[in-house]
């Protein structure tokens, strides 16, 4: 086997993978702490690119542009939760897929409608001259994105295990019930989990628009493979998602280079459904307490 | 007695005689092709959704990937009459035959599955299907679709003319409501409304909830592959996108906002998303430029606020304001008396 071949499966895949990682992140964010499997977290990714790209089209410069784009879909995502899922707080898990899946559908239209089907170019963070390692070929945009992966990782663990506002969003995932009776505000820590996911969104989208450029239609996709990416690492954990989006990223890009490249993303999905079948609590979930 | 008669599950030649005369109305009074077109894909997606029913309204799975089904069916019509010559209510049996084994063999491990993980699972499961129907370019035309269906044909009848294959449709939506109906009145719909309301607690009476699950996710399955057939001998042209997890979502957000517990939910809710996808189709492009896609926001928007305000579907509202006119005041007075009686 060529080893520069090997080398650059790799590097692509850790790239795709941390793509995922990123989608992931956000996933987990909301998921834990309001009990919403969001399917509108794509879209999030998408509004962010789409608004950075036509900011900048604007004449904005890119360091003022991708902030403000970040800013404008966090605000996107407090809206959503204000409107849409807190007065209907109790209502049952289908309610709730549907209602997200309802929002992405809303989304992606006012993204055609607002930006048209075309796929729009963002030119690279920094210079692009690729970088030779041992034969493969590595664009520094990777490196973006491998440096907010870990960037984003290393401050959620902080703010979630160092600091007390981290702490109650926690303690909103162990026992809501509880976490109100110690005087926990569990309404607006649920509209902050979303702001923060959308905000997680639009930066993954943002990081990638260089590499893929970003279309209205480009949510469903990163959604889909984020939550498959969220199943691998066991739902609950953020290391876990970001590993789930890696380990999925080297074997869609294995698959492709070895198998087949048109039945590449079947496989991500063949495996997100023996994972559920198989091990429904993700490759790096301990065994929980709760057997029914 | 009476009480059965109150509940959404009950009332079914009262459903079967509305169709019926509604069939007869339009027949009578309709002269336009455009219509019957409308009202056709309305019976074909019905029969869709009149399964999905049935695994959401009252197993209480939710499924996004009926889409798949449906293209299951419509692909193995198309390819077998097309390619093979074969008759077409003999590749539709077949396609039957065909989703049959493929939902048994998704159905009996995903049913093990609860909440999100299926709705997971059955997306996972559609994606792979409309990946091979693209992939498979030789066999299904891939990306740019398969063409030249032929239509159907009964006695030397030909159907294609859009007035029979109404009437055939609707035929066949009401065969389908008799048998869901005669599923729900049976021990088998008191067995589902346990499972929707508490599996544990129906697992407790040592029901084999997983089988019943897995019967009824087939039959689902079997109707939209039935669907699916209609579809390609009706279009005579099939493609892709149509057999997507959007499809799986559209087929949801009907069940979804008709109200997913009732027969008529799921004809109802398909019949007011195909007529407002109509109707904002023919009215936008007065309005502004290149509105494809506000079609699919108007969807987005009925789905969201139908789910935030009568989570239960359009059918309990609708039946509040039957309840609330003259017709049905003396029936209402009469429940009340009994229950007065008896409690």
């Amino acid at each position: 086997m060529d080893f520069g071949q090997l080398m650059q499966f790799v590097i692509t895949g850790l790239t795709i993978g941390s793509i995922y990682g990123l989608i992931a992140i956000g996933f987990v964010a909301v998921y834990n702490v309001t009990g919403v499997l969001n399917f509108a977290h794509g879209e999030f990714a998408m509004v962010g690119a789409l608004t950075s790209i036509s900011l900048i089209h604007a004449g904005l410069p890119l360091f003022l542009s991708i902030p403000l784009a970040i800013a404008i879909t966090a605000f996107l995502g407090g809206m959503i939760e204000k409107t849409t899922l807190s007065p209907v707080r109790n209502a049952s898990v289908v309610t709730l897929i549907i209602i997200t899946l309802g929002l992405s559908i809303i989304i992606r239209g006012l993204g055609y409608i607002l930006w048209g089907a075309y796929p729009l170019s963002m030119d690279p963070f920094s210079n692009n001259e690729p970088i030779h390692i041992w034969g493969a070929v590595l664009i520094p945009q990777s490196m973006w994105v491998f440096a907010t992966m870990i960037v984003l990782l290393g401050g959620l663990y902080v703010f979630f295990e160092k600091t007390v506002f981290g702490a109650a969003l926690k303690a909103c995932v162990v026992n809501r019930k509880a976490a109100e009776l110690m005087g926990i505000n569990t309404k607006s820590l649920s509209t902050f989990s979303f702001i923060m996911s959308a905000a997680i969104g639009a930066v993954a989208g943002i990081v990638i628009t260089p590499i893929t450029s970003a279309t209205y239609d480009m949510g469903l996709f990163l959604g889909l493979k984020g939550v498959v990416a969220m199943v691998l690492g066991g739902m609950n954990s953020l290391t876990g998602a970001v590993l789930g989006g890696l380990v999925l990223g080297l074997l869609e890009t294995f698959a492709g280079g070895y198998v087949s490249t048109a039945y590449s993303d079947a496989i991500s999905f063949a495996i997100l459904i023996l994972l559920l079948f198989f091990a429904p609590n993700g490759l790096l979930a301990k065994a929980s307490g709760k057997r029914v | 007695m009476r009480n059965r008669k109150q509940s959404f599950y009950a009332g079914r030649s009262k459903v079967f005689l509305s169709i019926f005369i509604l069939m007869l109305l339009v027949l009578l009074f309709n002269d336009s092709t455009n219509l019957y077109g409308i009202l056709t894909m309305i019976g074909i997606y019905s029969i869709v959704t009149l399964g999905l029913s049935l695994l959401m309204g009252y197993a209480g799975q939710i499924s996004l990937g009926h889409a798949a089904f449906f293209g299951i069916g419509a692909y193995t019509s198309g390819i077998l009459t097309t390619t093979h010559g074969v008759n077409p209510f003999l590749s539709m049996i077949c396609g039957v035959a065909i989703t049959f084994v493929i939902a048994l063999l998704v159905g009996i491990p995903a049913l093990k599955l609860q909440g999100f993980s299926l709705a997971l699972a059955t997306i996972g499961f559609n994606q792979i299907i409309y990946i091979v129907i693209i992939s498979q370019s030789q066999l299904t035309g891939g990306a740019s679709g398969f063409s030249g269906i032929p239509g159907l044909a009964v006695f030397g009848l030909n159907l294609s003319e859009n007035r029979y294959y109404f009437l055939l449709v609707w035929m066949i939506v009401l065969l389908i409501a008799y048998v869901s109906m005669n599923i729900i009145d049976s021990h088998v719909g008191r067995v589902l409304r346990g499972i929707h309301d508490s599996e544990i607690a129906t697992l407790t009476f040592g029901v084999n909830i997983s089988a019943f699950k897995v019967q009824i996710f087939v039959l689902s399955a079997v109707y939209a592959s039935i669907a699916g057939s209609l579809y390609a001998h009706f279009i005579n042209f099939i493609a892709p996108p149509t057999f997507s997890v959007v499809a799986s979502i559209q087929f949801l957000v009907m069940i979804a906002v008709g109200g997913s517990q009732s027969i008529w939910g799921a004809i109802i809710g398909t019949a007011a998303m195909t007529f407002i996808g109509e109707g904002v189709r023919t009215i936008v492009p007065l309005l502004m430029e290149g509105g494809g896609q506000v079609e699919v926001v108007v969807y987005g928007v009925v789905l969201v606020l139908v789910m935030m305000f009568m989570p239960k579907g359009l059918i309990p509202s609708l039946k509040n304001v039957w309840d609330r006119s003259g017709f049905s005041r003396r029936s209402a007075m009469l429940a009340k008396g009994e229950e007065r009686r008896s409690g």
